[in-house]
């Protein structure tokens, strides 16, 4: 059996994982290299890595680092984050990463999931939409969340997988930061269209929300988060325990 | 030394990588006479069986790699590259490949139920059935390893020493004396996947 997939997600910044990081036992808590071992060790099933940088200088430091990740860390690493061009695919899985993830990229330019897929494989292109709920519908949002695109976000998900994004992140803008749980709703509106993986992001506050998250919703393949898992407010060995008690089957 | 072949498929640096975790040597190298001298051959690969067999065969070192198995160098085919040493393959047309395990490559929409995504992807448990094979000697039955996969290895059953559950028994590992393919990816499934590379490394020595 496939089990459910636990995803740490770490924002890098001009070479350093950002979003403050507090770890207990860890000598260099925002190296990127150090922080994504200790989930591996401790029970990650992936790792992404976002590169939040603007400058080319801390583009080519982005490069480096996932170098070092991917000769230390042996689990699949995705990458978002400045993916624009068929050349930011090439630039990132000749340092190690296994999938890349497209987000604004894509909306600038829809053709960038079809080439990709085309020159990569379906498998490689994991496409992450930023959703809200406007006047009743799901929008996407571009831009790190900021900019509304007035793009329906079922369709714009539909559309992306028919191009062969081979899974589909979404991450609710509505739920994400509260704590109060993943958006199930929005959730399970994308797993009732799409055939390929959905990866649950935004809102998980507690190991709960993510037993939750695969109870209600068996449909959906894994959970991303970053702050809880940053602030060891849940511990992925712990919540993979909590997961495989409720019968949720997880990698241990 | 190990020698894992380049043809022009894929990224290599996690798979070389891996070799180096465990401290062991292992060159990346698309060169004949270097696969000749190799103690053992990685057979890497990822994208279309069609694409990447055209690749192998018309480099010359798909005859390299079929010659030195046939001599009794140690083989491991890993993902596509356990696909190409099949038969053939029935992804998008039908195209041959190395012939070093019986049976052909099959979508796995042939036999898994309907609900069930495509392509299957993530961690499963390994079954290893009846044979324990060497390359899973340091493994304990239901080790979870790392699979990314729509196509499968069909009509192979002699050769099977892994399956893995999903909604059918797919073919994870095969083996044929001393050749050996992986479905999933061992340089991808952590210690696990050290484990399988460690003992594939440590083939034919006394350990």
């Amino acid at each position: 059996m496939i089990t459910k997939r636990i995803i740490p997600c770490l924002d890098v910044k001009n070479g350093r994982v950002v979003k403050g990081v507090n770890f207990q036992g860890l000598a260099d808590v925002s190296s990127p290299v150090a922080l994504g071992k200790y989930y591996s060790d401790n029970g990650a099933d992936e790792l992404v890595f976002y590169d939040i940088t603007a400058s080319s200088d801390g583009r080519a430091l982005f490069t480096d680092i996932l170098r070092e990740v991917a000769s230390t860390i042996f689990i699949p690493l995705t990458v978002g984050g400045g993916i624009n061009t068929l050349d930011d695919f090439d630039r990132v899985l000749k340092c190690g990463a296994d999938k890349v993830s497209v987000n604004s990229g894509a909306i600038k330019n829809p053709s960038l999931i079809y080439e990709g897929a085309k020159r990569y494989g379906d498998q490689c292109v994991v496409l992450s939409v930023d959703v809200k709920r406007v006047d009743g519908e799901f929008r996407v949002f571009a831009k790190g969340g900021r900019e509304d695109t007035g793009m329906n976000a079922l369709e714009w998900i539909k559309r992306g997988v028919d191009n062969g994004a081979g899974e589909i992140v979404l991450n609710s803008i509505d739920t994400d930061g509260v704590k109060g749980g993943f958006d199930l709703a929005m959730l399970q509106a994308v797993c009732e269209i799409v055939s390929v993986p959905v990866i649950a992001s935004g809102g998980a506050g507690c190991a709960e929300h993510f037993v939750e998250l695969f109870k209600k919703l068996p449909k959906v393949d894994a959970g991303l988060a970053a702050s809880i898992f940053h602030f060891g407010e849940v511990k992925i060995n712990e919540l993979k325990g909590l997961l495989k008690e409720n019968g949720v089957n997880v990698r241990i | 030394m190990i020698v894992i072949v380049d043809y022009g498929v894929g990224n290599l640096f996690s798979l070389q990588s891996s070799f180096q975790a465990i401290g062991v040597k292992a060159v990346v190298s698309g060169e004949r006479e270097i696969i000749e001298r190799a103690e053992k051959i990685v057979l890497p690969g990822v994208g279309a069986f069609g694409d990447a067999a055209h690749k192998l065969f018309s480099s010359g070192l798909g005859e390299v790699v079929v010659r030195q198995a046939k001599k009794g160098v140690p083989v491991l085919g890993i993902c596509l590259g356990m696909q190409l040493l099949f038969e053939k393959s029935y992804e998008y047309g039908e195209h041959n490949g190395l012939g070093l395990i019986k049976g052909e490559i099959r979508p796995i929409s042939d036999v898994i139920p309907a609900g069930y995504k495509i392509p299957h992807i993530g961690w499963n448990g390994l079954n290893f059935g009846e044979r324990k094979s060497d390359l899973f000697k340091y493994l304990a039955e239901g080790e979870h390893v790392y699979f990314v996969h729509s196509f499968y290895g069909a009509n192979c059953e002699k050769s099977v020493i892994a399956t893995a559950e999903y909604g059918a028994k797919l073919t994870a590992a095969v083996q044929e004396g001393n050749v050996y393919g992986c479905q999933f990816h061992p340089e991808k499934s952590g210690e696990t996947g050290l484990k399988i590379l460690r003992a594939f490394a440590e083939r034919g020595e006394q350990v």
